[in-house]
């Protein structure tokens, strides 16, 4: 079942990337960075069934760096929108050149 | 892995991870925040049933807890609070060629790294067959996770408290808006 978990994984993270390129909204954004981080966790999982337990500690590294991430960044976008009164990124474009 | 799975284990393992993977497609195709939570909700749950058919039976309920009940509520929550939940008002892309762009970008990925996945690695890497069940049976699923976290990994364990901390802080002063900070 390694192989089946890879590719489930590596399946689910390229959502999230094509998911990052194409929507706009600041929010669904931030979902498809935890959908990567999750999709990284699985094999995280499916390479600690088989190759010893430490994959799970890992884990659990991870789940905790993705949710301060998520107060962080969802902490950002609620100072944006303060701001700027939206969360459409092409609309936040104070650095574009 | 050349190891033999019951049917019943092998059905169920590609019953959830279809239903993982097409929620996720369908969470990547709304438009509306509200709804692309809730498919993500969905997602999360179907890879908690995969940990726990990998044996990671602890690492499942974190999963449910913390991404499906914490993280996915303190976005709903934000999209509540900034009021955001109706899809019209953002469009979901710069137009036809960025899609295809994005498309032909995530193809390429996703080849790359099922490359990856085909690898082989190191004979001496490898464990024991069916090493975290005698670990899980030997400890509990708790236990498998606690040992290495509070012995090899403690210093990590700790500077991820401050990390914690760090985010709240981060957090609420980020929060908190200009008004108040001239007090």
């Amino acid at each position: 079942m390694l192989a089946e978990s890879l590719a489930i994984s590596a399946v689910l993270f390229t959502i999230g990337v094509v998911g990052v390129l194409v929507h706009r909204n600041a929010i669904i954004i931030f979902m498809c960075v935890e959908l990567m981080l999750t999709a990284v966790n699985l094999t995280f999982v499916a390479f600690s069934r088989f190759y010893g337990a430490t994959g799970q500690v890992f884990v659990v590294f991870v789940m905790t760096v993705s949710a301060a991430e998520a107060a962080v960044g969802l902490a950002i976008i609620i100072a944006i929108f303060r701001h700027r009164q939206t969360v459409n990124l092409s609309d936040i474009n104070l650095l574009k050149g | 892995m050349d190891q033999h799975y019951p049917l019943f284990y092998v059905f169920h393992f590609y019953l959830f991870g279809v239903i993982a993977i097409a929620s996720a497609l369908a969470f990547v195709t709304r438009k509306s925040p509200v709804a692309a939570a809730l498919w993500l909700v969905n997602t999360m749950f179907a890879l908690a049933a995969l940990y726990v058919m990998l044996d990671a039976d602890f690492i499942a309920a974190m999963q449910v807890l913390v991404y499906a009940g914490a993280i996915m509520v303190v976005f709903l929550f934000v999209v509540m609070l900034l009021n955001l939940g109706h899809p019209s008002e953002i469009p979901d892309a710069r137009g036809k060629w960025w899609k295809i762009a994005a498309a032909l970008v995530g193809l390429a990925l996703l080849s790359m790294v099922m490359t990856i996945s085909r690898t082989r690695l190191p004979e001496s890497l490898v464990m024991p067959r069916d090493f975290s069940v005698t670990q899980a049976a030997k400890y509990n699923a708790v236990g498998t996770i606690a040992r290495p976290l509070f012995n090899e990994y403690l210093l990590a364990f700790e500077l991820t408290s401050v990390l914690l901390l760090v985010a709240i802080a981060g957090a609420v002063v980020l929060g908190r808006g200009r008004e108040s900070n001239a007090r």
